[in-house]
């Protein structure tokens, strides 16, 4: 990527250039440092200078990635990454803004906000490092935990029943909906290249590996064996094929999806379903959002990409009407109302 | 225009130097309108005046109900007045459920105006009355005049083609223009607010409210029910160009002139609660000057908001009462670690918990002080006064910009709601505000401190060579990267604790009314009782008694010279509407044996309750 700086001088900028001095401090193995090395890869081709990059967390192991950034960041307080954001952008809109966040930070604490924050559109990225688990505070069940599971403060078994932060953003009526996953680092890339072309809050979700905590959470269908027969990679406008041999593929049976085989029962790729990224209505990509193993393969990709006014857009539009090019006088509003003089 | 002047009126005027009407009627009967149209009308004709309405805690309670009444109470002058009056002079009740409530605080001979015509027996019963008061003799001890409001406005208006309904909506003016009458006061403030108000939309509406106005003005001049009507002369007020401000417009401006004189763009993120909500709604209605508002999904996004627009170099604020700084505590106690410039507003409301939102109170100091984990120390500045809201607004972005620390502005119920004149200022003359944003990437250290002030630098997003990560974790001196040693805490800690506690050599010494060497008796106080504390103050004064005053508008840090000051007499009363905060702040800093005067009755002091613990003290 080659940007212009202040003194003309053109700049290429490289994956290094996003790397920070700090000493990153994961456990070793842990599905953060591939996100990492991607998020830093996708920089250069974002075509943005670096100062006007801005990575904003909330609380958790993955909060800590903008200490890892060479850009501007802030470390925040649980949950409220989203609100500092909103904050931001809407004060400087030009600025490119990343929210890093987990499934207890985004999920639980910070439900409320990352709601609102995908409703309101605000022109940013939300990256949830998914690893189904409290990591930072040593072993707790989280808002996407399955039930029953295990933990230091679920000791017979989590009674929980568990969300899907993809429906949930969808519900949220975010405009851009897309999954990744921690050992794929071109899907990554690629995906997050996506989110940050998206004009609103794209909302990206990684399955993450926290292998201290709920090592293998994942692996049932990432590991690289079973993956293209467990895991489907959604590309816009293509049918949705799956499968080692791509002898399988989704279609809508009444109102539900359903794997079904090529070449049998009289099934060809023209039964199979076309995904578009582009339809209004959210209900073939709130299906797909609920498409988990073993009954479905999970898909990955670009879930949703619509188009809708965004927040920080709406807001300078409205401001500039307001404001129409003129310097208003702000004696005049003191003056406002009945005015006596006193001599 | 009418007008009564002093030759044409008839000889049966009186001459007074105080009037305090308190009207209260039914929440639909347009009591606040009524009020705030005779206090305009005062101060545009020049007395100095002071507000304070009454309203009901719910929208609409049950018409005819008693939780349901709603009250402005106007104090007028021809003298500095510095409070709306301990008890009302004039008692105008609409309806039973008014009088019921208001008249225990009228005193025997004060003058009680009812309209007779609500004084059924439905609407006694909702009001609690067995038997009709206008009849059983139980106010002999009051001047009682019994005006037929409804008939007579329906009377006026019957020709206007207007529905029943319009008709005795329009009635508050009827009584509005009988109190025009009765004070001496001029329509024509009132009759242009009509005709902006509905000339356009409804004409009818706006015809059918003056022709009433008139009507109520022509009953008092006419009827024999008035044998005396009054004057009260103008005011010698500070030569300039006035306008009546309430506490919570004064803020809106002040922070909106606070943007214009630091040349950055005003962000403000809030969240509705009563009675901060009008905070917002002014700010929103600023657009024009580039003001960014945010309605945010709660108080923490709120704040959140602030932070972000902070962070990014605007001036980043917010604003609640009670209940919301109590949400926003672990924010501030961000801000407070990433050390930017965020002012948060309180106009604190009667609490705990949701308390009783349309009362006041003044029991937030301590959790302004000390509501967050571990050491976080912020500013604090309370004005004193409705129209010092404005001052106090710029103030706080001085300290939050040069010390790169939030400010809490300390407001209440009491200052945002009520009102009295403004000297208007030029903002040409007011003083500019520099944020000093860092720019050299050769010399930046992100915490790295200016040596007088212990500030750090505001570097924002979008400045090359300045990329850098702050956070809610410690971090090291000068660096700022992450560091938990045990020397650098307690060096942080410090250092974070200092630089506020250097705002004390950069904020006026606090001033003694009275006698500056000491005497008897110091009144100290805060906030909205420097109105009564200093009329209190007044009167023992004029009474022969060594008693002063010195009024506190900074809280944190206090003003260098207030230990002094303390220790100059030989007894300190705080009187405050809450359970002793300033007093066990200022016993617990300077080893001083001050006493409080504690009432949280979600009324502001009476001037009298001040005096009498004063003359307690002082014999």
């Amino acid at each position: 990527m080659v940007t212009a700086d202040k003194s003309e001088n053109i700049q290429v900028l490289t994956r290094r250039d996003f790397v920070s001095d700090q000493e990153v401090r994961w456990c070793p193995g842990c599905g953060d440092y591939s996100i990492l090395a991607q998020t830093q890869r996708v920089m250069p081709d974002l075509g943005i200078p670096r100062e006007n990059i801005v990575f904003i967390s909330g609380i958790g192991c993955s909060s800590r990635l903008p200490y890892y950034m060479n850009t501007y960041g802030f470390h925040s307080i649980h949950g409220r990454a989203p609100t500092i954001a909103t904050g931001l952008k809407s004060a400087r809109p030009e600025l490119s803004v990343w929210v890093i966040t987990g499934d207890g930070d985004a999920l639980s604490i910070g439900g409320n906000h990352i709601l609102h924050l995908m409703r309101r559109n605000v022109d940013l990225q939300v990256v949830l490092h998914n690893n189904e688990i409290y990591g930072l505070t040593k072993g707790q069940y989280s808002p996407t935990s399955p039930l029953s599971k295990v933990t230091y403060s679920s000791p017979l078994g989590s009674i929980d029943w568990p969300l899907r932060p993809l429906a949930v953003a969808l519900g949220a009526e975010a405009t851009f909906v897309a999954r990744s996953l921690d050992v794929d680092p071109h899907h990554m890339v690629e995906t997050l290249g996506r989110a940050a072309g998206h004009r609103g809050t794209s909302f990206v979700e990684i399955y993450q590996n926290c292998n201290i905590y709920n090592n293998g959470a994942f692996e049932d269908f990432t590991a690289k064996d079973v993956r293209a027969d467990r895991m489907i990679f959604l590309k816009h406008g293509e049918p949705m094929i799956f499968g080692k041999n791509a002898d399988k593929g989704i279609r809508i049976n009444g109102l539900k999806p359903e794997v079904v085989e090529l070449g049998k029962d009289g099934i060809t790729e023209k039964d199979i379903l076309v995904h578009d990224e582009t339809i209004e209505d959210p209900t073939i990509a709130f299906m797909l959002s609920r498409m988990d193993y073993p009954d479905y393969p999970v898909p990955v990709g670009v879930l949703r990409a619509v188009k809708r006014p965004t927040y920080d857009g709406l807001l300078e539009e409205q401001l500039a009407q307001a404001v129409g090019g003129k310097e208003h006088d702000i004696n005049e509003l003191f003056r406002q109302g009945d005015i006596w003089e006193v001599e | 225009m009418t007008t009564l002047t002093r030759e044409e009126a008839d000889s049966d005027i009186v001459d007074i130097d105080r009037v305090t009407i308190r009207f209260a009627g039914d929440s639909g009967d347009g009591m606040q309108l009524t009020g705030t149209q005779f206090t305009k009308t005062s101060a545009v004709f020049g007395n100095d005046i002071s507000t304070v309405p009454d309203i009901p805690a719910e929208i609409r309670a049950p018409q005819g109900s008693l939780p349901g009444v709603s009250a402005f109470q106007v104090s007028f002058s021809s003298y500095d007045i510095y409070t709306p009056g301990d008890r009302p002079d004039v008692l105008v009740a609409m309806n039973p459920a008014a009088l019921k409530v208001h008249l225990p605080d009228l005193p025997k001979g004060g003058m009680v105006i009812v309209n007779s015509d609500e004084f059924n027996e439905t609407n006694l019963k909702k009001a609690g009355y067995t038997v009709n008061p206008l009849q059983d003799g139980s106010l002999q001890a009051y001047r009682l005049f019994e005006v037929p409001i409804g008939t007579l406005n329906s009377r006026a208006l019957a020709d206007t083609g207007l529905s029943a309904q319009e008709i005795d909506r329009s009635k508050n003016m009827f009584a509005l223009g009988l109190m025009f009458w009765m004070y001496s006061r001029q329509l024509d403030v009132t009759i242009k607010y009509i005709e902006e108000r509905f000339g356009r939309r409804n004409p009818q509406v706006a015809e059918a409210n003056v022709k009433t106005l008139k009507a109520g003005y022509n009953y008092g001049e006419t009827t024999e029910m008035f044998a005396q009507h009054y004057h009260v002369p103008k005011a010698k007020l500070k030569p300039g160009v006035y306008r009546n401000v309430t506490g919570n417009e004064a803020t809106a401006m002040g922070f909106l002139a606070a943007s214009k004189l630091a040349g950055r763009p005003l962000f403000y993120g809030s969240y509705p609660i009563t009675p901060a909500s009008d905070v917002l709604h002014a700010l929103a209605g600023f657009k024009r000057f580039g003001v960014k508002t945010f309605q945010a999904e709660d108080e923490i996004a709120a704040i959140g908001s602030a932070i972000g627009a902070s962070f990014g170099g605007l001036l980043g604020m917010t604003g609640t009462s009670g209940p919301g700084i109590a949400l926003k505590s672990e924010a501030i106690g961000l801000a407070v670690m990433v050390e930017l410039p965020l002012v948060v507003i309180d106009v604190q409301r009667s609490g705990p918990s949701t308390g009783i939102p349309t009362k006041t109170e003044q029991g937030d100091l301590l959790q302004c002080m000390f509501g967050r984990n571990s050491v976080a120390p912020v500013a604090i500045v309370a004005p004193s006064t409705s129209s010092d809201c404005f001052e106090m607004a710029i103030e706080a972005w001085r300290i939050a910009i040069k010390y790169r620390t939030p400010v809490i502005f300390l407001s209440d119920l009491y200052l945002g709601v009520g009102s009295e004149p403004w000297l208007i200022p030029d903002i040409n003359d007011l003083p500019k505000m520099e944020p000093n944003f860092a720019t050299d990437p050769s010399t930046f250290k992100a915490y790295e401190r200016d040596p007088e002030t212990l500030a750090r630098p505001w570097a924002i997003p979008g400045t090359p060579g300045l990329e850098h990560r702050i956070g809610g974790l410690e971090k090291a001196n000068i660096t700022g990267n992450v560091n938990y040693e045990a020397e650098n805490h307690d060096l942080m800690t410090r250092l974070r604790f200092e630089k506020i506690e250097r705002i004390a050599n950069d904020i006026p010494e606090v001033e003694v009314f009275g006698d500056e060497d000491g005497g008897d008796l110091l009144v100290l106080g805060w906030g909205s009782t420097y109105g009564v504390n200093h009329t209190a103050v007044q009167r023992a004064r004029t009474a022969g008694k060594s008693v002063s005053q010195a009024h506190l508008r900074h809280l944190n840090p206090f003003p260098k010279n207030l230990g002094d000051v303390l220790k100059r007499f030989r007894k300190v009363l705080i009187p405050e509407n809450n359970m002793g905060q300033l007093t066990l702040l200022v016993r617990g800093k300077y080893l001083v044996d001050a006493e409080g005067l504690h009432r949280v009755t979600g009324r502001p002091f009476t001037i009298s309750e001040v005096e009498e613990k004063i003359l307690e003290m002082v014999d």
